[in-house]
């Protein structure tokens, strides 16, 4: 028995970052606005409180605010030819669940794309000539522009109060800030977070050997901060537990500490927590989706919620189910390339990084930011250094810095020490404040055979077929990493250590068992044509004209950065078009 | 064999020497140990447990003194409670299988795919401790737990490297978890029961709580931060 409820405006399914600012631009417009969560209401008063949200154990190992993979998981398989099997319990990337999503528990780390990121392919075809990308690498341009984003990502940079410093005001680049990144208007909302001592060292090293370092926007709060909505952010206490968190002091950006508190003081919004989307409506005629069907997962019955609009705002997996079960785009085909849903899935080439050790210095790397609390450089990032003849596209951003000490994960040795048993002891006790990592976070450009679709065997919880990742790394990943290896250890022989660990390089099949990053991308990307995309420049579906999803499933690939910067300015940018374009007209913003 | 069908706890308790310390010495301050053994004149308390049998509870004890013995820098693995950790670490949610994915089929997967097994942890801590006495038998004449010290780093590194054939399922599988649970035990805040006293944090100079360092990030630069640890039950 499905009870169906009364219509209203909009709905938006997930009540992370972007189904927080749709809400509320929706409702700013004076429309009736639900808000479904499949998970818990979480504030930060109630679930983030001291003591209890310093427990290493709860948080970062039992993973107490993740996704939980006894509902729903994802399987995999590295090639189309193998039977995919779940994952089983997470590792390799950690998505959220509950109302703030993967807002109230990440790190913090908050970038703009640059100019040349934006149009990936006719950048590259540009500069290295037409035949210079190969065939089954099936990257796209986005079809919005750096220049036509940039508003957006400065208006999200104000929700979230960044802390850092321009390196390209209106054209000017400024030492000190990152020089490759494109034109800012403003310059970021906060100033940069205090200097780590691994920060200072990387800063010094990278200096003389001429690279560009800067220190990598965060949205921690290097002072309290009042955003445009009028909520007051703390000041960073550098407590070292931000990623995998929630945060005390209301000194990293979340929904809970940036927009919530404004959405839900406005009767024109309701938040349903609980409320776990089960599938869309779709009116294939009509080019709608006239409701949400979702399971109250407290009582288990079954709701009905008509609505004029639909956000989709779930993490990537789900955005891609979703429309899948209610077959409103093609699936994708990697065998003839036809069908653009589950289509360019990405993932981030991580697992660069050296680990240099100082015996003289004190490093306590236990005082840290979640953001990369240290110093980066991207002179080996995207196309910002010269390809030709590599063999490979894109690049990583480098940091060296200190997100936390917590010692259950966090206690690098030296290399040869054996993981347990006297010897582990004693360099633990000797290294554990003289040591910090230098790290990298690749791009992962697409490729014809990386993509989403449905499991044949493995369900979730509420019946549904679980998503099947079919992803490995190719050439491209594997040239690049091996680059920036090299670029890893020729800066960590800079410093001077007094031991360093060979530079790691991503070698050998996707591996779902260490973190990676939680940077899943892809899968309903944005284009200009509906054969190979499935939402247009204003992430509306091509074929549901009310229906409009969001998050990092929207990229065509992923850049080396963070995702996050980009997800809140594409929110941004895609509410304008509904408030000022489609509630004039509704109908396609785009024709297909 | 005969001697499994005796209840392994009641055989460790009648033991004198190494064996029964190790059920047996806790981390308690000192004074109170004077007391308590001037009181008593008898053997401390052993642990209650709470879902390992007194088999599994003598391998686990054995196998926390191998990965972390006591030596000057903490006391042992089981002193610092690292054993009565795992016990209700296997005992609770985790041990259920709490975040874990179980719908089969369950085949043979290769690594990269994570735990594809049916079994929740306690299940496989179970089938692990049972398939490493098990090739200690076969290997040394007699279970883990009674080996030399150095027999059992002998074993302890064969099953790391994957050369102690387990029946069942790849022995690094198995070291693996118990490495990994091991070091929770150690380094987790000590409400959980490892890390008594906070000597794993005492032993790196993990300052534990509450972490709050706006001012201390730039008075300390560069300088050793020497103020002693706190648990989250200081601050309750």
């Amino acid at each position: 028995m499905t009870t169906v409820l009364k219509e209203v405006d909009a709905v938006c399914i997930g009540v992370g970052f972007t189904g927080s600012i749709l809400a509320r631009e929706l409702t700013k417009a004076g429309l009736k606005v639900v808000g479904l969560e499949r998970g818990a209401n979480r504030s930060a008063r109630e679930d983030f409180a001291l003591p209890s949200v310093r427990d290493d154990l709860k948080y970062a190992v039992r993973q107490e605010l993740f996704q939980d993979t006894q509902l729903e998981t994802v399987s995999l398989r590295h090639a189309p030819a193998e039977t995919a099997l779940p994952i089983r319990r997470l590792g390799s990337f950690l998505p959220g669940t509950g109302v703030g999503g993967a807002g109230a528990h990440w790190n913090g780390v908050t970038w703009r794309l640059t100019p040349s990121d934006h149009a990936l392919r006719s950048h590259l075809e540009s500069r290295y000539g037409k035949g210079a990308v190969p065939a089954e690498m099936t990257i796209e341009d986005f079809p919005v522009s750096y220049d036509e984003l940039e508003p957006y990502y400065d208006r999200f940079e104000k929700l979230l109060g960044v802390s850092g410093k321009a390196g390209n005001l209106r054209g000017q680049k400024i030492d000190g800030g990152n020089v490759f990144e494109g034109p800012r208007q403003n310059d970021y909302p906060n100033k940069p977070l205090a200097v780590s001592m691994a920060g200072s060292i990387m800063e010094k090293a990278s200096r003389e050997l001429g690279y560009h370092p800067f220190r990598a926007p965060a949205a921690n709060m290097s002072e309290a901060y009042t955003n445009p909505e009028g909520v007051t952010l703390g000041a960073c206490e550098y407590c070292g537990h931000c990623e995998r968190f929630g945060c005390e002091a209301n000194a990293k950006s979340s929904p809970q500490s940036c927009i919530l508190p404004v959405l839900l003081a406005d009767d024109r919004f309701e938040l349903r927590a609980h409320a776990h989307v089960r599938e869309l409506v779709y009116d294939k005629e009509a080019c709608k989706v006239k409701a949400v069907r979702y399971v109250d997962t407290r009582t288990g019955e079954e709701y009905e919620q008509p609505a004029g609009i639909v956000i989709l705002g779930a993490y990537v997996f789900n955005n891609m189910l979703l429309m899948r079960l209610a077959g409103i785009s093609e699936q994708y085909d990697p065998a003839t390339g036809k069908g653009a849903l589950g289509r360019n899935y990405c993932y981030q080439v991580s697992g660069n990084n050296v680990t240099v050790f100082f015996a003289d210095k004190e490093i306590n790397p236990f005082m840290a930011a979640g953001a990369s609390f240290g110093t980066n450089i991207d002179d080996f990032n995207g196309d910002n250094f010269d390809h030709g003849g590599l063999g490979f596209f894109g690049g990583a951003w480098i940091s060296a810095g200190t997100s936390n000490g917590r010692p259950i994960l966090t206690r690098p040795v030296p290399p040869g020490t054996p993981r347990w048993g006297r010897d582990w002891k004693k360099a633990t006790a000797k290294w554990y404040n003289h040591a910090f990592n230098i790290g990298a976070s690749g791009c992962n450009y697409a490729h014809r055979e990386n993509y989403l679709d449905l499991d044949p065997t493995y369900r979730d919880a509420l019946g549904r077929p679980l998503v099947r990742m079919t992803y490995n790394f190719h050439d491209n990943d594997y040239k690049l990493s091996e680059y920036i290896g090299a670029a890893l250890g020729k800066i960590a022989r800079a410093m001077n250590p007094t031991a360093m660990s060979s530079p790691a390089v991503r070698r050998g099949n996707y591996n779902v068992v260490p973190y990676q990053s939680t940077h899943n991308t892809g899968g309903t990307i944005t284009g200009t044509d509906p054969k190979t995309s499935v939402v247009n420049r204003y992430l509306q579906s091509w074929n549901a004209d009310n229906l409009f999803v969001m998050g990092a499933s929207v990229f065509p690939q992923n850049a080396s950065y963070n995702p996050t910067g980009l997800v809140g300015a594409l929110a941004y940018y895609s509410a304008a078009a509904i408030t000022t374009q489609y509630l004039k007209r509704p109908g396609p913003l785009v024709q297909g | 064999m005969a001697d499994e069908t005796i209840p392994r706890r009641d055989f460790l308790k009648g033991a004198v020497g190494t064996a029964a310390a190790l059920t047996t010495v806790r981390s308690v301050p000192a004074e109170a140990q004077a007391a308590s053994q001037a009181a008593t004149a008898a053997a401390p308390e052993p642990e209650p447990l709470l879902t390992l049998t007194a088999t599994e509870h003598a391998f686990i004890l054995a196998a926390v003194d191998t990965i972390i013995p006591a030596d000057e820098l903490s006391p042992s693995g089981s002193d610092c409670g690292v054993a009565a950790f795992i016990d209700r670490q296997l005992a609770g949610a985790y041990g259920m299988g709490a975040r874990l994915y179980r719908q089969g089929p369950f085949p043979k997967a290769k690594p990269e795919l994570g735990y594809q097994l049916s079994l929740n942890p306690r299940e496989f801590f179970r089938a692990g401790i049972e398939s490493a006495n098990a090739w200690s038998r076969k290997t040394y004449g007699k279970e883990f737990d009674r080996l030399s010290e150095t027999d059992r780093e002998a074993a302890l590194k064969a099953m790391e490297e994957g050369k102690a054939p387990f029946d069942g399922f790849d022995s690094r599988m198995f070291f693996n978890a118990l490495l990994q649970i091991t070091m929770e035990g150690f380094f987790a805040d000590p409400i959980y029961g490892g890390n008594r006293d906070m000597a794993a944090w005492k032993m790196v100079g993990y300052p534990g709580l509450p972490a709050t360092y706006r001012e201390e990030i730039r008075t300390y630069f560069g300088k050793k931060y020497d103020k002693p640890p706190r648990s989250i039950a200081d601050f309750s």
